[in-house]
């Protein structure tokens, strides 16, 4: 029961309290990039899910079976980038192969993925914090994609309204989107201190 | 011949100044926004990692222009990575090593410069492309570009929100700290109004 509680409190805890996006500033290149309609950012979301979820559990497996108390552990930043290659490699052939319209739809930003900081930010964080338990790792994992998949969705509902607004010439496009997740920061401030 | 010389010399200088304004990496091609969030809320991290960046881009603006005859097209993106992630594996190691209560405070985003889309798009953009003196040239116009930004965000960021700048008092005593300043929100509205600033001032010169 306890282990139970503590998932849930670390799955609710990268979700709203320590959402990457909006209290770590990860993966904000697509979040400003994709977040255009919410039918593309919704499939961004998803892969980025899969990616993390699949990378996070990986890299946690070779740090704790192979690196960890060895001198290799020099080439950790080398062998966690080479995962997240592969992983996103595996998601792009998968697609290409079962679900050609949504791969053609994402074009460019499929391979994208692999430089996301979101998916190499959420590893370094669970090497730092020093999670010794596969399946926190992997509960972890799957939290930060729902988180960022949260976060887009909610600016690309947001971005579809503001095509309607009047927005001054020189703040039109980045730097007013920019403002808006800032406000958005704002109100998830309102979650921390919920959970320790 | 000295006609040749001026136009090459004219080239250099070009694309030395194209990354401080023209092409800045963060206000024109809006790269590496993640670092440039996180790491400004006061002016000495910020420096740090700028220096950092500047480091990563030169070593592999280098080695990718010395290697561009012998990269395979699909797996250039591979070989980009890897060569950025050993560069940046040096420079944590090395601030770990000489001030380690900075590299503290940077934290992870240290080994994100891996994934700082400056360095990969200035490999696919210039270094595979050109020579080895123009791949300098232009790690060097991109990083002071990068660092300069990552400054002027720093530096606005913590007179708002200490009164202080590099840590030193500059505002009267009497101000009242913005505290908003420290947190994300403060970091996306700044940067955010500073782009807006940049697009009016681009605008007027033109």
């Amino acid at each position: 029961m306890d282990t139970l509680n503590i998932l849930l409190m670390g799955f609710i805890s990268i979700v709203l309290i320590n959402n990457l996006v909006f209290t770590k500033f990860l993966g904000i290149c697509p979040y400003l990039g994709v977040s255009g309609r919410i039918d593309m950012a919704f499939g961004m979301g998803m892969a980025v899910t899969f990616v993390v979820t699949l990378s996070g559990t990986l890299t946690w497996l070779i740090d704790h079976l192979i690196l960890l108390g060895t001198p290799l552990e020099v080439t950790r930043y080398v062998c966690f980038i080479l995962v997240i290659a592969g992983a996103v490699q595996l998601v792009e052939m998968y697609l290409r192969k079962f679900f050609p319209a949504l791969y053609e739809s994402f074009g460019i930003f499929l391979p994208l993925i692999t430089t996301n900081c979101a998916i190499l930010g959420l590893c370094l964080f669970i090497n730092l914090w020093g999670i010794d338990n596969l399946i926190e790792a992997v509960v972890l994992s799957f939290g930060a994609g729902i988180g960022f998949t949260m976060a887009i969705c909610i600016m690309a509902g947001i971005r579809e309204n503001l095509n309607l607004a009047d927005v001054p010439d020189c703040l039109k496009g980045a730097p007013i989107t920019l403002i808006t997740a800032g406000l958005l920061t704002l109100a998830f401030m309102g979650f921390a201190g919920m959970i320790r | 011949m000295a006609n040749e010389r001026q136009a090459t010399t004219s080239l250099y200088q070009e694309t030395l100044i194209a990354g401080l304004w023209r092409e800045n990496p963060v206000f024109r091609l809006l790269l590496g926004m993640c670092p440039t969030l996180a790491v400004t809320a006061a002016v000495k991290p910020a420096l740090t990692m700028g220096l950092s960046v500047i480091f990563v881009l030169l070593c592999s603006n280098i080695v990718v222009s010395l290697m561009r005859n012998l990269l395979k097209p699909h797996l250039r993106i591979l070989m980009f990575t890897l060569t950025i992630a050993t560069f940046v594996t040096i420079a944590d190691l090395f601030l770990k090593a000489f001030v380690p209560r900075m590299s503290e405070t940077l934290g992870p985003y240290v080994p994100l410069i891996i994934v700082n889309c400056i360095i990969i798009c200035r490999a696919e953009a210039c270094a595979s492309k050109n020579t080895l003196i123009i791949s300098i040239i232009d790690a060097l116009g991109m990083g002071a570009g990068f660092t300069l930004t990552l400054c002027v965000l720093a530096g606005v960021r913590e007179i708002l929100s200490t009164g202080a700048i590099w840590e030193i008092p500059v505002l009267p005593t009497d101000f009242v700290p913005w505290a908003a300043m420290r947190m994300p929100v403060g970091a996306f509205i700044t940067l955010g109004l500073l782009l807006g600033l940049v697009n009016v001032t681009s605008k007027r010169m033109a």
